[in-house]
């Protein structure tokens, strides 16, 4: 008995050292986390929101460009489609939207298209430079109607993560989307955009990491707040700890 | 005793005490995420200035390399391959009592470090203020004619590890105020630079930053040495220190006040 009275408060002492501690990183890495607002309202004070990110020559291209992230989902209704070369697949784009739309391969590529020379930044910190070539994504939303009180657009796609649960998912403000370099890409060097770096449509951001630049998309969809979505940091990484504001 | 060193001074060097310390480790956590420098615009994957990483040894078991310059290094237990928290061994750039946090959490690493850099930024920029306008630069950091025309007595007197004493002690010495004016008027704007050109934000409004450090991967590996610099300068500085009568100097930067000899 007196044995068991030692171990139980030898437990609580243990149980409550490690609650306070728990206490204290938790209250910890709410102030850590703080520098993220900041820093994102300090570069939107020095650098404007529409800077244009620099566009370099063919002779910079990466001969390797990694592919990271999902190489080839293995989800089952993605495989199918790509078998036959994604004449099936459609974009669903819709949420605070007046004319809700699906569209085709064929109808995006026949949008009037752009092609940038860029350069992808992994968070983890290498980089590379691709020629890519799509729609623009504010061009792509003008016909659809967004309404006032839209302030988020987010991207679902067809990859898991692994050790995921759920499909990779990403969002950016509407501002991010009516810049000039956030585009809808479906080729990359000239090619058909393929299977490891998206396919057949991924997007492209100018200023931000690449874990922004969801791959596999299969929906659009514009929204408000994104804070009961999923995890509700605004997509997969962000869930997972890393910032939503991407661009350092 | 004399008053050495005032307040903004005594608190901007211990605030930069303790981002130096996280901004460091959280800093290692950064690069194990992906530990290899390049040079240029992009990454060239098969032409690291820097690598490390593991392959199998000769006996079949894996071993941890270090590659500088094309040359390669076992560092095993310490670089490329290093133990884990359960003592088996893990692919690891630095091992894990050099980061923050321990673990291979690049998410956290760069909380710690990004908060920590804000800390830095705004007590130096507090500093180089106070430096410039309250006239510490003035009357503390620049050499005088005379320290000037001394500094090769001065240097064979640390070699000898001969400090100075009485009068000469009330101020810095002349290798002193260099090394000072070297970190916090060179290599701290350095660092602050590089770590800026690895901003896809920044570079789009800066281009001229990607100019000045000949791309975004040297940008890093420069932000990488300046790193160690810092390092560097904090190990001879701790040394001087405590060569120099530690608890004397401890004091004087923790109350101001520092007994003549």
């Amino acid at each position: 008995m007196k044995l068991h009275r030692r171990i139980d408060r030898r437990r609580f002492i243990a149980g409550a050292a490690g609650g306070t501690s728990a206490l204290l990183l938790g209250g910890c890495h709410r102030v850590l986390d703080s520098a993220e607002s900041l820093t994102r309202r300090v570069q939107e004070a020095v650098a404007p929101r529409s800077a244009v990110s620099r566009e370099y020559t063919e002779a910079d291209l990466s001969p390797h460009f990694k592919s990271n992230g999902t190489h080839d989902p293995a989800n089952p209704e993605y495989q199918a489609l790509a078998r036959d070369g994604f004449k099936d697949w459609r974009l669903a784009l819709g949420g605070l939207v007046d004319r809700p739309m699906q569209l085709s391969l064929a109808e995006i590529r026949a949008m009037p298209s752009v092609t940038q020379i860029t350069r992808q930044d992994c968070v983890e910190g290498w980089s590379c430079i691709g020629k890519w070539t799509g729609v623009p994504l504010g061009a792509l939303l003008a016909p659809l109607g967004v309404q006032p009180k839209a302030r988020y657009v987010m991207f679902y796609c067809f990859d898991t993560v692994e050790g995921a649960s759920e499909p990779y998912y990403e969002s950016i403000d509407i501002a991010e989307a009516a810049h000039p370099q956030t585009i809808l890409a479906y080729a990359m060097n000239d090619r058909t955009l393929p299977i490891p770096y998206g396919a057949p449509l991924r997007l492209r951001l100018g200023n931000q990491l690449g874990y922004k630049m969801a791959k596999y998309l299969r929906g659009i969809e514009l929204v408000e707040s994104f804070s009961l979505i999923r995890g509700g940091s605004g997509g997969f990484y962000e869930d997972n700890g890393y910032e939503w504001y991407a661009g350092i | 005793m004399i008053y050495r060193h005032s307040l903004p001074v005594r608190v901007a060097h211990w605030v930069n005490v303790l981002c130096l310390v996280i901004l460091f480790t959280s800093g290692l956590g950064i690069f194990n995420a992906w530990p290899a420098l390049y040079r240029g615009i992009r990454t060239n994957f098969d032409q690291p200035l820097l690598a490390m990483y593991a392959t199998p040894g000769a006996d079949g078991q894996p071993q941890g390399v270090t590659e500088v310059f094309g040359h390669r290094f076992d560092t095993t237990g310490w670089l490329g391959l290093s133990s884990a928290k359960n003592g088996a061994p893990v692919v690891r750039g630095f091992p894990r009592w050099t980061t923050l946090p321990r673990s291979l959490d690049l998410a956290h690493s760069r909380r710690w470090h990004f908060f920590f850099a804000w800390v830095f930024v705004i007590n130096g920029a507090a500093y180089a203020l106070y430096a410039l306008i309250g006239g510490h630069l003035w009357r503390n950091l620049l050499p005088s004619r005379q320290q000037l025309g001394g500094i090769a007595q001065t240097v064979w007197n640390h070699l000898r590890l001969r400090f100075p004493t009485g009068d000469a002690a009330r101020h810095y010495n002349v290798l002193q105020k260099f090394s000072y004016l070297v970190v916090v008027f060179g290599l701290g704007p350095l660092i602050v630079a590089t770590g800026l050109a690895m901003s896809p934000w920044i570079d789009a409004a800066y281009p001229l930053l990607l100019d000045v450090f000949g791309g975004r991967q040297s940008a890093r590996t420069i932000h990488f040495v300046a790193a160690f610099a810092f390092l560097a300068f904090l190990l001879v500085h701790v040394a001087m220190v405590v060569l120099s009568g530690l608890w004397n100097n401890l004091r004087a930067m923790i109350t101001g006040w520092y007994r003549l000899e």
